[in-house]
């Protein structure tokens, strides 16, 4: 459960963001997600509803883009979204790939506010 | 704009400054697009731990695994035989207890338990003020053994050199299926308990096969802590990444 530490990182940034640009509500949130961040978005939304209450997010949307994992095989010289499992054989020569390119990802990307 | 009839709030921002946020009612709306890393903050930290490790030559690593898989128990056996011979220290993570920490406790050792009060991983700032903690002088090797969780460790660099994840002949030969992030963010796999692959049945090749699938990147061992089974080569994997002092 490092969601709830992970969303007060995020209500903080998206309230500086708020804050720097002299808004004083905040409406919407879009997080991109990695599917190998570690991080579940059932929990991140559970998370956000118990940060955000009481504050200028209070009943803000979170929206989540999940990010695919890819990985590139240095062989054929390209990259892919593996398939079940995460099991990053290349679709082409089916070696299996470290090099993995995208899918950790934990970014704070929007904030809409008024 | 105008704060006559604002609310006025107290925040903390991630860096513990605190901040107020002005609430005088809606004005327009518009959209900031911005790009904050959210782990932005341990990110740092444990880039300082790793230039701060690097520059005292010594080398750190990560231990991670599900309770019970024998972290305790490989890095007992490897304070009695490799830490006789290169100077070692233990930062130890646990929810509570100094248990682990007496465990460990050798002369020839500096130790310290971290209590994470209910946090389900270590994160780089409890190494940080862990391994200030700690007499480092002299030390080669400082072995981190993070709390039991397969799951959350994984999001968390601590400034590790080496991340070592650990599968015990006790679970089961599908783990690294099962929870690929952490076995993707590996350089060593160890599968522990080999002493008991006879008497439970385990699957060793599949098991191996698995690890394989999700982690080709890492270097995999297998050894018992009781008999001693592989240890040699797990020490020798610790020699060959020694930093020159």
């Amino acid at each position: 459960m490092h969601e709830l530490g992970i969303m007060e990182s995020t209500l903080a940034a998206a309230l500086a963001a708020a804050r720097d640009n002299g808004a004083h509500r905040v409406h919407r949130i879009v997080l991109r997600v990695g599917a190998l961040s570690g991080a579940e978005p059932d929990a991140l939304r559970f998370a956000f509803a118990a940060v955000t209450a009481g504050t200028p997010a209070d009943g803000a949307v979170l929206e989540i883009d999940a990010v695919p994992a890819r990985a590139r095989c240095p062989d054929c010289a390209i990259e892919f979204v593996p398939g079940a499992g995460f099991i990053t054989a290349c679709p082409q020569c089916r070696r299996l790939c470290a090099d993995l390119r995208s899918g950790r990802e934990l970014e704070l990307t929007r904030v809409e506010m008024s | 704009m105008k704060n006559s009839l604002s609310q006025i709030t107290e925040y903390r921002d991630a860096d513990g400054d605190s901040f107020r946020v002005i609430v005088p009612g809606a004005g327009p709306a518009r959209s900031v697009d911005l790009r904050v890393a959210l782990l932005d903050q341990n990110d740092r930290l444990a880039g300082r731990n790793r230039a701060d490790f690097q520059s005292r030559r010594i080398l750190a690593l990560n231990l991670v695994s599900s309770p019970g898989t024998g972290k305790t128990a490989l890095l007992e056996r490897t304070l009695n035989e490799f830490g006789r011979e290169v100077p070692c220290a233990v930062l130890v993570g646990d929810l509570e207890t100094d248990r682990d920490a007496q465990r460990l406790h050798r002369d020839y050792v500096p130790v310290a338990q971290i209590t994470t009060g209910g946090a389900c991983h270590l994160d780089a700032g409890m190494v940080a003020r862990g391994a200030e903690a700690l007499d480092l002088d002299g030390v080669r090797v400082l072995f981190i053994e993070n709390v039991g969780n397969l799951v959350c460790p994984a999001a968390f660099d601590l400034g590790e050199a080496i991340r070592v994840v650990l599968l015990s002949t006790t679970e089961g030969e599908d783990k690294p299926l099962k929870y690929p992030p952490i076995f993707k963010s590996a350089q060593v796999v160890i599968v522990t308990k080999a002493d008991l692959v006879g008497p439970l049945g385990f699957d060793l090749a599949a098991a191996l096969e698995n690890i394989r699938l999700i982690a080709p990147q890492a270097r995999v061992l297998t050894v018992s802590s009781r008999t001693g089974q592989g240890m040699a080569a797990w020490y020798d994997l610790l020699r060959s990444e020694l930093l020159s002092p």
